[in-house]
């Protein structure tokens, strides 16, 4: 749809941009829901819509109330940050030192280590019930993602092999935790943990999440795989490296990007997870999700939009680096960009 | 070289076999490397789901708990009319004795209740005061029996028992379809009881719906991203795929927010005057909520497919149609949309399969009317503790995933699934 040609008769023109108004009102439909928790978790009542005094703008209709009720006022943001900072400096040091000068670049790891101190900072020793749900959210994820991650990545460079027995049916089987209704999946594993012990512990949850991230890295890991050039590994195993060199320094870095919107895949899936954790956790590992679902079943407070927002954010960081690898990817792969 | 004489490879063994060896070598590694994970997942996800399924026709417990009882009912006729004779109730006194004994009767009793109501008070009753018998030389036990309780003189107490006797059964299954055993065999529950097949037709019918609606809002859109400048999609793929990365619990609450009677939406129709004040519009905590909302959320998974098959539909081909004279709803009709159809069916299968099994959304906006099977699935587990039937509805909607899995796999091959 190159824009209207001039000849086009009024018909067509009233399809054209009736056309696009039709789309445009479906787009407005995807995106509201996600738009519209924003300037509501600023509410400065307790209520879910918009006050009078919001839709005036008056400053007095908004505050960070929510915010505040949900992060709580424990926890040690200010030790977690100087440590982090600390630690940030010191790498940007060493970074530094090895480069011999300093960049502008050497800001980002202070930043980056500075707000990680600050989150766990704040997370250690925090009470409140948000805190302690994102805490343990923050404890499950990160772990099933390193484990669906390595082993799926490992069994995704095996299936891309050109002989490969069974392809089609193990892939079958590895996607299928993908398919398999959640409440399924969750009575299952309730059922089975329980009878070996696993129910009900951290290490159980990981490893449900872990099976539930499997499917989303063999396919975005695959995928990268298709277009990988086979013989740069011969060209490596030809000039003397081992499989092992070969698959960290020549192998790796190509597929990089794959494996890492893999794992950030995963990590979604287990962040973003109710049913499962609700069967395979205790009360000890009520997750972020988790406590959003009895908060909305129950007695629904606006706290939950204070939280809503900031995963939204969290989501459009995670949305925005997946792009960026992907371009890269396609750009490592040879790909002309789409 | 002659024919006869096999080529060699370099260190002198026939060529033949030599690449035999390479390629057997090639495969060993390539399943080294799967095996991991195949083991993995075998362990943590699909094992835990056999064991499920297994649940579904596991009985042990009736003769595990009632070993001798179950041996002398072997004979008797439940057709008869006639109780069974003292011998059968002699070895139910020891057996519930020594149930009570272990605190398991209770277990049998909430076991046969799921098939007859009112067993469980039986066993319950009967435990208590079990534990004074002298099995040995008390009796008559028949007498005795039914004096502790009137429902040990009723024959269907005692077909219930002898039905359910065998170490593995279809009562789950038949519960699970609105039917239980008669006196003719497996005969339907009266209509009033009969709540799973509504239930499971509720499920399919609103996912249809909600495939439906995706169909009809994913298309348009598919079509504009797949015709427009590179530069201006990758924009609007954007709007496509926040909601997509954006959590389930975010989107379901935020629905539940804007769609209540004192919610946004509600709110902007009053200012319109399109309803009044008083009479806002009833949303949520019925079907009209689940399926706005599920819609939602399933909408990137059909678009995104719909997406990538219209990117091969070479543009060219509509303006041939064109110059051969076919009006702009014939070029569409004959020409763009048979090609397009993969996408549609990758998407709808897609959204059909992860629309039946959804369980959080129904919870939280579907109210009573607006359920699903799954949410009955959770309640069987967690609440009403009948983990059997549990299984049994669980494998039936496996049963139907898996079918729509393996077409979905016929026809667009599991290797294609795209994420974004």
């Amino acid at each position: 749809m190159s824009g209207l040609p001039p000849y086009a008769t009024t018909p067509q023109r009233v399809w054209y941009y009736s056309f696009r108004v039709i789309c445009a009102l479906i787009f407005i439909f995807l995106i509201t829901p996600i738009i519209i928790v924003m300037p509501l978790s600023f509410n400065a009542q307790d209520f879910f819509t918009f006050t009078p005094e919001m839709l005036r703008l008056d400053p007095e209709g908004y505050s960070l109330k929510h915010y505040r009720d949900m992060l709580g006022s424990d926890g040690n943001p200010v030790t977690g940050l100087w440590i982090g900072l600390a630690i940030g400096v010191a790498w940007a040091a060493f970074g530094a030192y090895r480069r011999g000068g300093l960049t502008a670049t050497s800001i980002i790891p202070v930043l980056v280590f500075g707000l990680f101190g600050l989150i766990i900072g704040k997370l250690t020793g925090a009470t409140g019930d948000w805190m302690v749900a994102l805490r343990n959210s923050l404890k499950i994820a990160p772990m099933a993602t390193l484990l669906s991650v390595s082993f799926g990545t490992l069994a995704a460079i095996g299936l891309s092999q050109s002989h490969v027995p069974f392809r089609r049916a193990i892939m079958a089987i590895m996607i299928s935790p993908m398919i398999v209704p959640l409440i399924i999946s969750a009575a299952g594993m309730y059922f089975f943990y329980s009878r070996i012990g696993l129910q009900g512990t951290y290490f159980g949850v990981v490893l449900a999440h872990a099976a539930l991230g499997i499917p989303f890295v063999i396919i975005t890991v695959t995928a990268t795989l298709v277009g990988f050039d086979r013989s740069l590994t011969r060209a490596a195993a030809n000039m003397g490296a081992d499989p092992v060199t070969t698959f960290f320094r020549v192998q790796m870095p190509l597929i990089l990007p794959g494996v890492i919107s893999g794992g950030l895949f995963a990590f979604i899936t287990s962040f973003d997870e109710v049913v499962v954790v609700i069967f395979v956790g205790s009360a000890k590992q009520q997750t972020l999700p988790w406590q959003m679902f009895t908060g909305l079943r129950e007695q629904i407070s606006p706290t939950i939009l204070a939280v809503a927002t900031i995963l939204v954010a969290i989501s459009i960081a995670l949305l925005t680096t997946v792009e960026i690898l992907r371009r890269r990817s396609e750009k490592l792969r040879g790909m002309s960009p789409s | 070289m002659s024919n006869s004489e096999p080529m060699l490879a370099a260190d002198g063994t026939p060529l033949k076999r030599s690449l035999a060896r390479a390629l057997r070598r090639e495969k060993m590694r390539a399943l080294m490397l799967i095996a991991p994970l195949l083991l993995f997942i075998l362990l943590t996800f699909i094992l835990p789901v056999a064991d499920m399924l297994y649940r579904s026709v596991d009985n042990k417990i009736v003769s595990e708990i009632l070993p001798r009882t179950v041996v002398a009912l072997q004979d008797w006729d439940a057709d008869s009319g006639e109780l069974p004779d003292e011998a059968v109730f002699a070895a139910m006194a020891a057996d519930l004795q020594q149930a009570a004994q272990e605190k398991t009767h209770t277990k049998v009793g909430v076991r046969l209740n799921y098939e007859q109501p009112g067993i469980s008070s039986l066993f319950r009753k009967s435990g208590r005061k079990a534990k004074k018998w002298n099995v040995e030389e008390g009796g008559p036990w028949k007498e005795q029996l039914i004096e502790v309780h009137k429902g040990w003189g009723d024959p269907e107490v005692w077909r219930t028992i002898q039905t359910y006797s065998p170490r593995v059964t279809q009562g789950y299954y038949l519960n699970a379809v609105d039917m239980q055993v008669g006196t003719n065999g497996a005969e339907m529950r009266p209509e009033n009881e009969q709540i799973y097949g509504i239930l499971f037709w509720r499920t399919m019918k609103m996912s249809l719906i909600i495939t439906l609606s995706c169909i009809a809002l994913g298309y348009p859109v598919a079509w504009l991203l797949a015709n427009l400048p590179a530069r201006h999609a990758n924009l609007l793929m954007i709007l496509v795929l926040l909601p997509f990365w954006t959590s389930l619990l975010v989107r379901t609450s935020a629905w539940k927010i804007m769609l209540q009677q004192q919610g946004v939406i509600n709110d902007v129709l009053v200012w319109i005057g399109f309803v009044a004040d008083d009479s806002r519009l009833v949303m949520i905590n019925n079907q009209f909520g689940t399926i706005v909302a599920m819609t939602h959320i399933l909408l990137p998974f059909m678009i995104l497919p719909m997406y990538s098959v219209m990117q091969t539909i070479p543009p060219s081909y509509l303006r041939a149609a064109k110059s051969l004279g076919a009006t702009n709803w014939t070029a569409f009709w004959r020409v763009y949309f048979p090609q397009s159809i993969p996408g549609i069916g990758a998407g709808s299968i897609l959204v059909f399969i992860l629309a039946i099994g959804y369980y959080i959304t129904p919870a939280l906006v579907g109210g009573t009317t607006g359920t699903f099977i799954s949410n009955r699935i959770a309640f069987h587990i967690s609440s009403s503790l009948n983990w059997g039937l549990a299984a049994a509805l669980g494998a039936i909607l496996l049963a139907v995933v898996l079918i729509l899995y393996w077409a979905y796999d016929k026809i667009v091959g599991i290797d294609n699934v795209k994420l974004g």
